[in-house]
């Protein structure tokens, strides 16, 4: 590993004044684990474990705000999350194990890397090490003629198919979440589906940030009236494994019809998959297989297989069938 | 026994060419292999002057010393390194509060995990390092009464954490309830994983979980053992939880 000089910030206007200097480390358990690799080779860290940013409040209009540093598992056990957004408590508990959920933040989960192999290879993007655009834009995507049963089907690039693996990104961009965040240049909100990026020619680039930026809280809108949520997760095993393919669905149905609908999927996408090809196909409709059925079609329709992960097409589409059916029962 | 040690710490090394032809990264020398200045009483006072682990120990650095030429080249680098890491911000003390009581620890690398702190500074050595990426939970603590996984979280963070150990869950002849329950279960075969297993297990006393054996395995699917023994681990669970 890499030496880096470490600071523990003990507010934010110290961490962002301290920022320039390398990168923030909360829970650690990507970094810490990147790091290890050679993948992440921070010059500095700076702990901002002391932040007051771990309490969850709820809104004068009715939302909740999630500060960046509250752990998955307090998110998770929340009683607000789990009586307005179960979709979001859901994610969460099928996500890592319960010792990472206790480490890892609602900040640091925005921020989780692809689980690609060829990406976590310490010697990826460098000379005699495996091709990869992610780690060094121009060395090529080892995984595009390598093994690639757990890469991405939709959003993909000719540049990089990895897969975003966080389970909480998929909840809240259901649930259309905002992002604040604070900078040199000040503050400012992301809306979620603006905050990841598409791989496009730039898969090195994953996310909004700008240099220094500090994600501060996350925002959930008032819950929707009347509707409810589900999230459903395939996995090779039941417990402790990234998604193949995961569904965050909220739907209101009314007499019969769906009159509110969100779709977003996980473990499919280069970025947690809103799919707003689904929710078109679903709005008005009433509740029943054969919509369902034409909403899976139309979200996976652009789907872009390679050649060791085919099945995730029909995965995906059975696991949105079956997220929308418990989702409207 | 080089390998082994190669291939353990392969993740302390530096990747820089420089560092590669120097041998070992300097934490190596202060954090993995370097005792504490005072050794714990229990390791100093061994029954017949030594115990299996520090033979082994021994054992292990003069294998290297025999086998590596680098290490004794590396010696010169060492000082500099560290000189620079303070200069950069890095630590100087560090004082770590585990089982109740506090460790002082002298130029502790920035890079150092909980995990080797515990086991190859403060000797520790109940905790155990198995994937060393958050993937098997061998190495599970409690900081703050929260379990957590000790390889993914470096010790320089700790400062003014409680943390606590299989050791400081209970001893010979004062066994937690969960230790005996593993020992009347049969909770283990190969035992390696065992300390994380019961860490795990006694954390989720005090967690909002279910009361069915299938949330008892959801709850420990962060533990994983290779010889299988999940059904007694999930017995004794039951069991300690039942008379809670």
């Amino acid at each position: 590993m890499e030496t880096f000089s470490y600071v523990k910030a003990p507010s934010v206007d110290k961490a962002l004044a301290s920022a320039s200097q390398g990168k923030f480390i909360a829970g650690g358990t990507t970094l810490v684990d990147l790091m290890k690799l050679s993948v992440e080779t921070p010059k500095a860290l700076v702990d901002i474990n002391l932040l007051p940013l771990d309490k969850i409040e709820k809104l004068p209009e009715g939302g909740l705000r999630i500060g960046a540093m509250v752990r998955n598992s307090d998110l998770a056990w929340n009683a607000d999350v789990q009586k307005s957004y179960a979709v979001l408590s859901e994610a969460l508990l099928s996500g890592a194990s319960p010792q990472l959920r206790n480490m890892a933040t609602t900040g640091g989960n925005l921020l989780q890397r692809t689980r690609c192999a060829y990406f976590r290879e310490p010697s990826a993007g460098t000379s005699g090490g495996y091709g990869c655009n992610k780690r060094t834009p121009g060395t090529g995507c080892a995984a595009l003629e390598g093994f690639n049963r757990t890469h991405a089907i939709l959003g993909t690039s000719e540049h990089c198919i990895a897969t975003h693996p966080s389970d909480m990104c998929v909840a809240m961009a259901a649930l259309e979440a905002t992002i604040h965040v604070e900078g040199p240049k000040g503050k400012r909100t992301i809306a979620f589906a603006d905050f990841h990026k598409l791989p496009g020619d730039t898969p090195n680039i994953e996310n909004a940030l700008e240099a220094g930026e500090l994600i501060t809280y996350v925002d959930l809108p008032k819950p929707v009236e009347g509707a409810r949520s589900n999230y459903l997760k395939l996995r090779d095993r039941a417990s402790y494994e990234f998604a193949l393919s995961s569904a965050a669905v909220v739907a209101r149905v009314e007499g019969g019809h769906i009159r509110y609908i969100r779709v977003a999927m996980g473990g499919v996408g280069t970025k947690p998959w809103r799919s707003h090809e689904a929710e078109a196909a679903l709005m008005g409709k009433p509740a029943n297989a054969a919509s369902f059925k034409a909403a899976a079609e139309a979200a996976l329709a652009k789907a872009k297989p390679q050649k060791d992960n085919a099945f995730k097409v029909e995965l995906a589409k059975r696991c949105l069938v079956r997220s929308l059916k418990t989702a409207t029962a | 026994m080089a390998d082994t040690i190669n291939t353990r710490m392969k993740h302390l090394r530096s990747r820089t060419p420089q560092n590669v032809t120097a041998g070992l990264a300097p934490d190596q020398q202060s954090v993995d292999l370097e005792p504490l200045a005072e050794p714990l009483a229990s390791e100093a006072a061994g029954k017949r002057g030594f115990s299996r682990r520090s033979f082994l120990s021994g054992l292990g650095a003069a294998g290297v010393l025999a086998g590596a030429a680098p290490l004794a080249a590396a010696a010169p680098v060492i000082e500099p390194a560290l000189q620079d890491q303070a200069e950069a911000g890095g630590t100087g003390n560090v004082t770590l509060r585990i089982n109740g009581k506090e460790y002082t620890l002298r130029g502790l690398d920035p890079r150092a995990t909980l995990l080797d702190t515990l086991r190859e500074r403060i000797h520790l050595t109940g905790t155990k390092k198995g994937c060393d990426h958050g993937q098997c939970g061998a190495c599970t603590v409690h900081v703050n009464g929260r379990r957590v996984n000790s390889c993914l979280s470096f010790a320089v963070m700790h400062e003014g954490d409680e943390i606590t150990t299989i050791e400081g869950i209970g001893q010979p002849g004062n066994l937690h309830a969960m230790q005996a329950a593993f020992v009347e279960h049969d909770g283990y075969q190969c035992g390696y994983c065992t300390s994380g297993q019961i860490m795990s297990a006694v954390a989720l006393l005090k967690e909002p979980i279910g009361p069915s054996d299938e949330e008892i395995k959801s709850a420990m699917a962060g533990n994983i053992c290779r010889c299988g023994a999940y059904t007694n681990i999930v017995a004794a669970v039951r069991q300690v939880r039942s008379k809670a």
